[in-house]
């Protein structure tokens, strides 16, 4: 294990530091972050990250595998096109969280900004999942994939809507479980929204079990709801949208 | 009932044809048949696209594809395709999809532009008897150059990547095209020592041996895109826009996403690869430099980084802050350039010349004082070896081919690429026109290719008494226009012939 103060220390030069200090050690700790980017960039498994502070745009972008865990909030892009490991935030993140991610996990704490989850994809026995205990902006899960997102909406303040609008828009993959009952006006057409039903209540049982565990709260007080299940009407959202000029047979 | 007659007829002359079935073998399009009551091969010549396949490879030469005479009345305005187009969308209600590149009349400003020749005063060059260099190098570089007191340079290198020739294969990617066609491409960059380029469909595995000679692309849906992808090319490309259609994605069709294309794409089998119109990551010049440097960072800073943007009105705005955000390379691709697919309005109608986007960026760039800062690279229909050396003396490093490396590779331009059906082999996922296309003869076309362009070039250059193709770079003296405006010739810089 090794401590890296990060107090004024330009985003390069840190990360070079992680670099170096991660073909040793299998653990760094990285004290006074305060938004350098980048930080966990393509890691591979095995190796561990503990952030202390708010780390910048695009942290764990292209993570292989392994964990870093921020006791501060994420900003835009955590997880950017990710394949593999877990990342677990003591706080909220921004924008595009999980962005294109292909495999790994994802626990958030409370909120997450617009477009979390957007074109998350899975593939054979790749799945990414994303955890998210309060609510979330805009467009979830847009352009989804594959993958799987849970939103849970814990402690909401009153008026506050659990997912913002034109969720779901584009989803062709995957599945969104939301806590409890969703606006209708809040999710896109061609999704088919029904209950969780037995097996999707085991899949929602396993990730909310690992929250639970990582924030210290309640499983049971948290699996005491319905959850609501998005998914794709189709696989090809605009196969019918296009006709072939010039090769058109009549 | 039939609203508008076939495009083509396909004339058979009996007395030739010997009822072998080759044509009805290789059509995929099915416009030749055998009748199972009489044994007798027939065509239906509404499904005929023009490929020319049948009538390269009937056995007898029985075979020609013509235009319909049958015509509707005869209006400069309303042309028989734009009264087609109209009788499609109403039979369908769909977005028109289109092949290849923008076939429109619009000006070609390369066939403008005439080359200079050395006469007395300044001695021209025989390239057959005389050192000709046309080695290039992409990248940013160095403003200035520090010397230890042993005369080596202490001046730390941006990664820079060195090609034999100035020329470069397009973005074409796995899934658009057939790894066949890849393979021949990968191959055929290999031997002349530059690049093919991966486009956004990854790396299939077989391309690993020719990895040193890719290009690895990223664009917004991310496909494939890792760390291990990103580590393997030796240029990375941010794709923000495709010269054939500025400002959308792309959907390559469910139908297209076999198991191969599927591994190397990583998603699933049949499910349509939704490519989004932006970056979601991306909505701003400093957005971009986030991007171009978590790739650096994910590659140690060992690459260049290049970014593709499609030639639109306020091109050299853009590409001034590409360059500002960490660009290494930047990519402009003209409205001509080809595609496997896109809306046809879009196709003939959204950008700009390449000539016209290639001038004002690299003048922005001079005048800004931050063009050595980086390489730009242009495509967007490249046909010949003068379209090359007209592109350099207007500024650019190097050139991308696509639609002329896919002619070398059989394409005859029958611009139904997106149908999937592609009876040469090259745009198509059927593994019965897959196998049609062998990279090991193929690959070798695209190097006669590359190679009869650079003589070409060496041609040009030793003509206008040049060694060295650094020194045409930017040499806009050696161009002028013929039949411009004034102010046609001030975008690109030049003089107009006589001046």
């Amino acid at each position: 294990m090794k401590v890296i103060d990060a107090k004024e220390t330009y985003f390069k030069t840190l990360n070079d530091m992680v670099f170096d200090a991660l073909e040793t050690e299998n653990e760094v700790i990285l004290a006074n972050v305060s938004g350098q980017r980048y930080i966990g960039t393509g890691m591979d498994a095995g190796k561990s990250i503990i952030v202390q502070g708010t780390p910048g745009n695009d942290m764990a972008c292209y993570m292989n595998g392994g964990k870093i865990t921020v006791h501060g909030n994420g900003q835009d892009a955590v997880g950017n096109t990710m394949n593999g490991g877990e990342i677990v935030i003591y706080g909220h993140s921004g924008d595009t969280v999980g962005y294109g991610m292909r495999d790994g996990k994802i626990f958030i704490e409370t909120n997450v900004g617009c477009r979390g989850g957007i074109h998350m994809k899975e593939f054979n026995e790749y799945k990414p999942k994303i955890v998210i205990g309060g609510r979330a902006g805009a467009y979830l899960g847009e352009y989804m994939a594959g993958g799987v997102i849970v939103l849970l909406g814990l402690n909401l303040k009153a008026n506050r809507e659990i997912v913002g609008h034109y969720c779901a828009t584009g989803m062709h993959g995957g599945v969104i479980y939301i806590r409890g009952d969703v606006p209708m006006d809040r999710i896109s057409n061609g999704i088919a929204v029904t209950e969780a039903d037995e097996k999707d209540m085991e899949t929602i049982g396993e990730l909310v079990r690992e929250y639970c565990q990582h924030f210290d709260v309640d499983y049971d007080s948290v699996m005491n709801s319905k959850f609501t299940r998005l998914a794709p009407t189709s696989a090809r959202p605009y196969k019918n949208l296009y006709a072939r000029n010039e090769a058109f047979s009549f | 009932m039939r609203y508008f007659t076939s495009e083509f007829l396909i004339e058979r002359n009996k007395d030739r044809c010997i009822n072998c079935g080759a044509c009805a073998r290789q059509c995929a399009n099915e416009a030749h048949y055998i009748d199972p009551d009489t044994g007798e091969v027939k065509s239906d010549e509404t499904k005929c696209v023009d490929c020319q396949r049948c009538v390269c490879l009937c056995p007898t030469n029985a075979l020609a594809i013509v235009k319909n005479p049958n015509q509707t009345r005869e209006n400069a305005n309303w042309s028989q395709q734009a009264i087609r187009e109209v009788e499609m969308q109403a039979l369908t209600g769909g977005i028109l999809l289109s092949g290849m590149g923008n076939p429109k009349p619009y000006p070609v400003y390369w066939d403008k532009i005439l080359l200079n020749a050395s006469q007395v005063t300044n001695p021209s060059i025989d390239p057959l008897r005389e050192p000709m260099e046309t080695k290039t190098y992409l990248g940013a570089k160095p403003t200035q150059l520090e010397f230890d007191e042993n005369g080596n340079i202490t001046t730390e290198m941006p990664p820079m990547v060195e090609l034999d020739t100035p020329l470069m294969m397009s973005a074409m990617s796995f899934g658009s095209i057939s790894l066949n066609a890849q393979k021949s491409l990968a191959m055929a960059a290999k031997e002349c020592n530059t690049f093919f380029n991966t486009g956004e469909g990854g790396l299939h595995k077989e391309l690993y041996p020719y990895a040193d000679h890719a290009i690895v692309q990223v664009a917004s849906g991310r496909f494939g895109v890792s760390k291990e992808y990103l580590n393997k090319g030796k240029i990375i490309e941010i794709k923000i826009g495709q010269g054939a259609k500025p400002g959308i994605g792309g959907h390559l069709p469910g139908e297209k996403v076999n198991g191969e294309v599927s591994r190397t794409r990583m998603i699933p089998e049949h499910s349509d690869a939704i490519s989004p119109a932006p970056h979601h990551d991306i909505y701003s010049i400093e957005d971009l430099r986030q991007l171009i440097f978590s790739l650096k960072e994910v590659t140690r800073y060992k690459k260049p980084v290049a970014v593709k943007i499609a030639a639109v009105h306020n091109i050299a705005a853009i590409a001034s802050g590409a360059v500002r955000a960490g660009a290494d390379i930047i990519v402009i691709d003209g409205f001509r350039g080809g595609s496997g697919s896109t809306p046809t309005r879009l196709r003939d109608n959204v950008g700009i010349p390449i000539e016209l986007a290639l001038a004002a960026v690299d003048q922005r760039l001079r005048d800004e004082s931050i063009r050595q800062n980086c390489s730009i690279v242009i495509a967007g229909s490249v046909r010949n070896s003068a379209d090359v050396v007209k592109a350099i003396a207007l500024g650019a490093d190097a050139c991308y081919i696509g639609t002329s490396a896919l002619i070398a590779l059989g394409c005859n331009m029958c611009r139904t690429c997106m149908t999937g059906k592609c009876n040469w082999g090259i745009c198509t996922q059927n593994p019965e026109l897959t196998k049609r296309l062998n990279p090991e003869e193929k690959y070798k076309k695209v190097v006669n290719l590359l190679h009869a362009w650079n003589h070409e070039i060496q041609e040009m250059m030793g003509g206008m008494g040049i060694n060295a193709i650094e020194s045409l770079r930017g040499n806009r003296l050696m161009l002028r226009g013929i039949g411009l405006s004034e102010k046609e010739l001030e975008i690109l810089g030049i003089k107009h012939a006589g001046e």
